[in-house]
C-alpha cells in the first residue's frame, strides 16, 4: 500500500524541469531504525517541556499538556531520556512491551 | 507543559540525520527563530542529504542547494535578486553550512559576501570535521582529535594545530552581528537569530553541533556534552554587536571544569597524552581570558 | 541609433538592453572594459539592475545561478582563467536550468601569462550544456545577446548561453554599432518569467539528492532534449529578430560566398573577416573559395554541415584551439557529423592563432594554398599553421 506522502514520476517528462523536491520527508519511516525505544513513566512527569525541546528528530508531540512519542519516526537517540530531569522517560529493548 | 521555544515546527521528522545529530537539532531551533519567510542555501555537508533524496525534504523552506564552496555567493545572488524583484522586505535569506564549507573551501565566498555588506544571515553548524564525507579533519578541529585523515595510531598522529578562530575573523569584518551559540541553550540561540533578522546586513552565527558518529560517544549523551563544552569555556557563548562585546554564559573561576572532564567523554580524545591535554588546557584558559578582556575593553557601556 | 562602441561596451549595453536584472562578475583582462561600463551606466543613473561585485569568477557564476532560481534574468562576463575557475558551477548553472547569458572574451590560458586571443577557454567549455556561440563584429555581439535571452529563456529550452568574442581583436576593436531602441527590445524579450523560482509562499528544494535507480539519469536526457529543442528556437528567434530588427547573422552558420564554392574552410570569431578578404581576393582571379562562419558551436550543427558537404569538393577547418593528444574540436566535430554520409569531401584541419598569434592575409593564403594542393588527409589529417621550426 502507498504511503500517503509518496511521489512517483512514471516518465522523464513528468519529472519537474530540474531536480525541485515538493514532496515531505513524512515519506521516510525512521522509526524503524531503533534499537533502543523511549518510554514514557508519565507519573514521574512534570511537564517542564526538557523532552519535547531536544528531540532532533521532532518525534515527541504534545498531547493534552503531556508529552507523546511518535513512534514512526523516533530513532531512539535516547535524549529525551538523558536529558529528562525527573526519570520520566527511560530507555528499553526496541522488541520490549 | 513549560515551552520556551516557538512552537511552529517548519524542519519536519523523516529526516536522514544521524542518531542524536546536534545538526539537526540547530536547524531546528534555527527555523523556529527565524520562521517560514526564510529563504535558504545550502552547500555539501550533512545537511545537503538530512532532508532526504529527490523528491522529499524534511524542511518547509524555499531551500537551494549549492556547489560546497558557493554558499557566500549563492546568498549574494539570492539577496540581490530578492532586491531587484522588489521581495526583499520581510524575507531573510540564510546560508547554511557546516565547518568545512565555512571555515576551509567556503571562506573565500564568504568573506567576500559579509565584506560586500549584503543582508544575509550566515550560520555555521560546526561539527568540527568533514563529517558527511566520512570524518576528516577540517581547520575546525581542535587540537588532539581523532579523525580519517588523523588517525592517531600509534605515532600520536592526532590534529596537531588549534581549531581556526573563524567566530574572530568574522567579527573583525566589522560586521553588525557576530555570535557563537549551542545547541545545549536553545532559548539563547533563537534569541539570538531573532536579533540577526531584525539587523540589516551580514550577520554571523557559529553553532556548536555535536556529531556522535564522529566524535565518538553514546547519542543520549548530545546535550550534556553541550553544556560541558561551554562549563569548560572550550566553546564560550558571546556575541559581538556592532563591535561591542558581551559574554553571555559567564562561567565564573570556581566553576570552570577542567578540559580533561570534556575530552574523557569522546572516543575521538582516547589516546591523548598528558602533555597533549595540558596544552589544551593552557589554550583553553588563554582564550578565555583574552575573551574576558575584550569583553572588558570593547564590552557594551555599564 | 548608431553608435561607435567596441565589443566590449556592445556587451554592457546588450545586457542594459535586455535589462539584465542581476549581474555578478569579477574582472579580468580583457573583459574589464564590459564590468566598468556596467558601473558607469549605473553611477549615471542609466542601467537600474543589482551589480554584484563578486570576489571570484567561481561565486560569480555561484552567485548567478542562485539568482536566476530567484526568478532574476542574470548576466555575467569572464574570460580564459576566469572561465575555467566557474567550471564547476557551468555545469551547475545547465542541470539548474538557469538561462544565463554570459559574455566570454576569447583569451589564451597560462602558463604562459596571454592576454590575447585564442579559442581554447571556451572550446573547453564545450561539454557543460550551455549553448555556445561564437561573434565576428560588435554589432553581432549586441544583436546575439539579445538573441540569447530569447533562446535561453524559451521554456522548452531553459538552457543558459555563452557568447564569444576575441580578446583584443573585437573586445577592444571600435566599430559603428546600431543600438536598437529599448521599447523595440523590450516588446521582443519581455520579461523573465520561470515557473518554478524560490518562493516563500510555496516551499520547494533546488537539487536535491538523487540516487542512482532515480532520476538522475532522466534529468539529463531533459537537457540533452532541450538542447535539440534549441535548434529550431534559434532559427525561430534569428528569423524574428530579422523581421524586427533588420539584421540576420544566417542562424547556425555565417556562409560567405559558398554556394558554388569547391574549397570552404570553416572558422570562428574575428579571423573570419580577414577570411572575407582572401577570398575576395581570390575570387577575383576566378578561384571558388567560401566561408562557412561557424556561429553556433552548441548545439552543433550537424545538418548544415552536411548540406555544405554535398557541394564543396574540400573543407578546412581552422582552430584557435587544440585538443592534446588528438585534434581540433572543430575539425573532430565536423568530421564526425559528416561520418554518416554517402559522399564526403576532403577535410583538413588546421591550427592557428594559439595564443594571440595573428591570423593575417597571409596565414590566410598559406591554408588554401595547401588545401588545394591536399589530395588525401591520412598522412597528414592537420597542421599547425606558422609554427617556427
Amino acid at each position: 500500500m502507498p504511503d500517503e506522502y509518496e511521489i512517483v514520476y512514471k516518465t522523464y517528462k513528468d519529472l519537474p524541469l530540474s531536480p525541485i523536491a515538493k514532496g515531505k520527508s513524512l515519506v521516510f519511516k525512521t522509526g524503524s531504525w531503533r534499537t533502543m525505544k523511549p518510554k514514557l513513566v508519565l507519573e514521574n512527569c512534570k511537564k517542564c517541556g526538557i523532552c519535547w525541546k531536544y528531540c532532533p528528530d521532532v518525534s515527541i508531540l504534545i498531547v493534552d499538556d503531556y508529552p507523546k512519542i511518535d513512534y514512526n519516526y523516533c530513532k531512539g537517540c535516547g535524549i529525551c531520556a538523558n536529558e529528562c530531569p525527573f526519570d520520566a522517560i527511560v530507555m528499553v529493548e526496541e522488541d520490549s512491551k | 507543559m513549560k515551552i520556551t521555544l516557538p512552537e511552529d515546527e517548519i524542519m519536519e521528522k523523516g529526516h536522514m540525520a544521524c542518531l542524536g545529530c546536534g545538526g539537526a537539532l540547530a536547524m531546528r531551533y534555527l527555523l523556529k527563530a527565524l520562521g517560514r519567510k526564510t529563504m535558504v542555501a545550502i552547500p555539501a555537508c550533512c545537511w545537503a542529504v538530512i532532508p532526504g533524496v529527490f523528491p522529499y525534504s524534511c524542511l518547509e523552506v524555499p531551500l537551494q542547494y549549492v556547489a560546497f564552496e558557493a554558499t557566500g555567493a549563492a546568498i549574494s545572488g539570492i539577496e540581490a535578486a530578492l532586491k531587484a524583484k522588489g521581495k526583499k522586505e520581510g524575507t531573510t535569506v540564510v546560508g547554511w553550512a557546516g565547518d568545512g564549507g565555512t571555515l576551509d573551501i567556503g571562506i573565500q565566498a564568504l568573506s567576500g559576501a559579509v565584506e560586500r555588506g549584503h543582508d544575509v544571515k550566515y550560520v555555521c553548524y560546526d561539527n568540527e570535521a568533514y563529517m558527511n564525507t566520512g570524518i576528516q579533519r577540517s581547520s575546525a578541529t581542535p587540537k588532539g582529535a581523532w579523525t580519517t585523515t588523523t588517525p592517531v595510531g600509534n605515532t600520536r598522529f592526532w590534529k596537531k594545530t588549534n581549531k581556526k578562530n573563524i567566530v574572530e575573523i568574522m567579527a573583525a569584518h566589522d560586521i553588525p552581528y557576530t555570535c557563537t551559540a549551542s545547541v545545549a541553550y536553545p532559548e539563547d540561540l533563537i534569541k539570538k537569530a531573532k536579533k540577526m533578522k531584525d539587523i540589516k546586513g551580514p550577520c554571523y552565527m557559529h553553532i556548536y553541533a555535536p556529531c556522535p558518529t564522529g566524535w565518538k560517544y553514546p547519542p543520549e549523551k548530545t546535550i550534556e556534552l553541550s553544556r560541558l563544552a561551554t562549563e569548560t569555556c572550550i566553546f564560550p557563548i558571546y556575541e559581538v554587536t556592532y563591535g561591542k562585546y558581551k559574554l553571555n554564559k559567564n562561567i565564573r573561576d570556581e566553576k570552570k571544569k577542567p578540559v580533561l572532564e570534556y575530552l574523557k567523554t569522546q572516543g575521538r580524545f582516547r589516546k591523548l597524552d598528558e602533555e597533549t591535554v595540558q596544552s589544551i588546557q593552557h589554550y583553553v584558559d588563554d582564550e578565555w581570558i583574552k575573551l574576558k578582556k575584550k569583553v572588558e575593553c570593547f564590552g557594551e557601556e555599564k | 541609433m548608431k553608435k561607435v562602441l567596441s565589443g566590449n561596451a556592445a556587451a554592457a549595453y546588450g545586457s542594459k538592453l535586455a535589462r539584465a536584472e542581476v549581474i555578478s562578475a569579477y574582472p579580468i583582462t580583457p573583459q574589464t572594459k564590459i564590468v566598468e561600463k556596467i558601473a558607469d551606466l549605473i553611477a549615471v543613473g542609466e542601467f537600474e539592475t543589482e551589480f554584484v561585485k563578486v570576489e571570484s569568477e567561481h561565486s560569480a557564476m555561484a552567485a548567478a545561478v542562485s539568482a536566476s532560481l530567484v526568478g532574476a534574468r542574470t548576466f555575467t562576463a569572464t574570460s580564459s582563467q576566469g572561465l575555467l575557475l566557474m567550471h564547476e558551477i557551468l555545469h551547475w548553472a545547465s542541470a539548474s536550468r538557469t538561462p544565463i547569458v554570459m559574455v566570454n572574451i576569447n583569451r589564451a590560458l597560462a602558463p604562459p601569462w596571454s592576454v590575447w586571443a585564442d579559442h581554447t577557454d571556451t572550446v573547453a567549455q564545450r561539454d557543460t550544456g550551455w549553448m555556445q556561440f561564437y561573434c565576428e563584429s560588435c554589432q553581432e555581439v549586441l544583436d546575439t545577446m539579445l538573441q540569447l535571452y530569447k533562446i535561453a529563456e524559451d521554456k522548452d529550452v531553459m538552457l543558459p548561453a555563452m557568447l564569444s568574442e576575441d580578446a583584443f581583436l573585437l573586445s577592444h576593436t571600435s566599430e559603428i554599432v546600431d543600438m536598437p531602441d529599448q521599447d523595440m527590445v523590450d516588446d521582443f524579450l519581455g520579461s523573465f518569467e520561470p515557473e518554478n523560482i524560490m518562493d516563500v509562499d510555496n516551499p520547494m528544494s533546488f537539487g536535491s539528492l538523487s540516487m542512482p535507480h532515480q532520476y538522475f539519469y532522466e534529468f539529463r536526457y531533459k537537457i540533452a532534449e532541450a538542447m535539440e529543442i534549441a535548434r529550431s528556437k534559434i532559427l525561430e528567434v534569428e528569423k524574428d529578430f530579422e523581421k524586427r530588427f533588420g539584421r540576420s547573422y544566417g542562424g547556425f552558420i555565417d556562409l560567405y560566398r559558398c554556394d558554388d564554392a569547391e574549397i570552404v574552410l570553416v572558422a570562428a570569431g574575428s579571423m573570419s573577416s580577414t577570411i572575407r578578404v582572401a577570398i575576395d581576393e581570390l575570387r577575383e582571379k576566378g578561384e571558388k573559395i567560401g566561408l562557412a562562419r561557424l556561429r553556433v558551436f552548441r548545439p552543433f550543427p550537424i545538418e548544415e554541415f552536411r548540406e555544405i558537404a554535398k557541394k564543396a569538393k574540400k573543407i578546412g577547418v581552422l582552430d584557435r584551439s587544440f585538443c592534446f593528444g588528438y585534434e581540433g574540436a572543430f575539425f573532430t566535430e565536423i568530421k564526425s557529423a559528416l561520418f554518416d554520409i554517402d559522399e564526403r569531401p576532403i577535410v583538413k584541419g588546421y591550427v592557428v592563432g594559439l595564443g594571440g598569434r595573428d591570423v593575417t592575409l597571409d596565414v590566410i593564403h598559406e591554408i588554401i594554398d595547401d588545401c588545394q594542393a591536399t589530395t588525401d588527409t591520412r598522412t597528414e589529417p592537420f597542421k599547425w599553421i606558422g609554427l617556427s621550426r
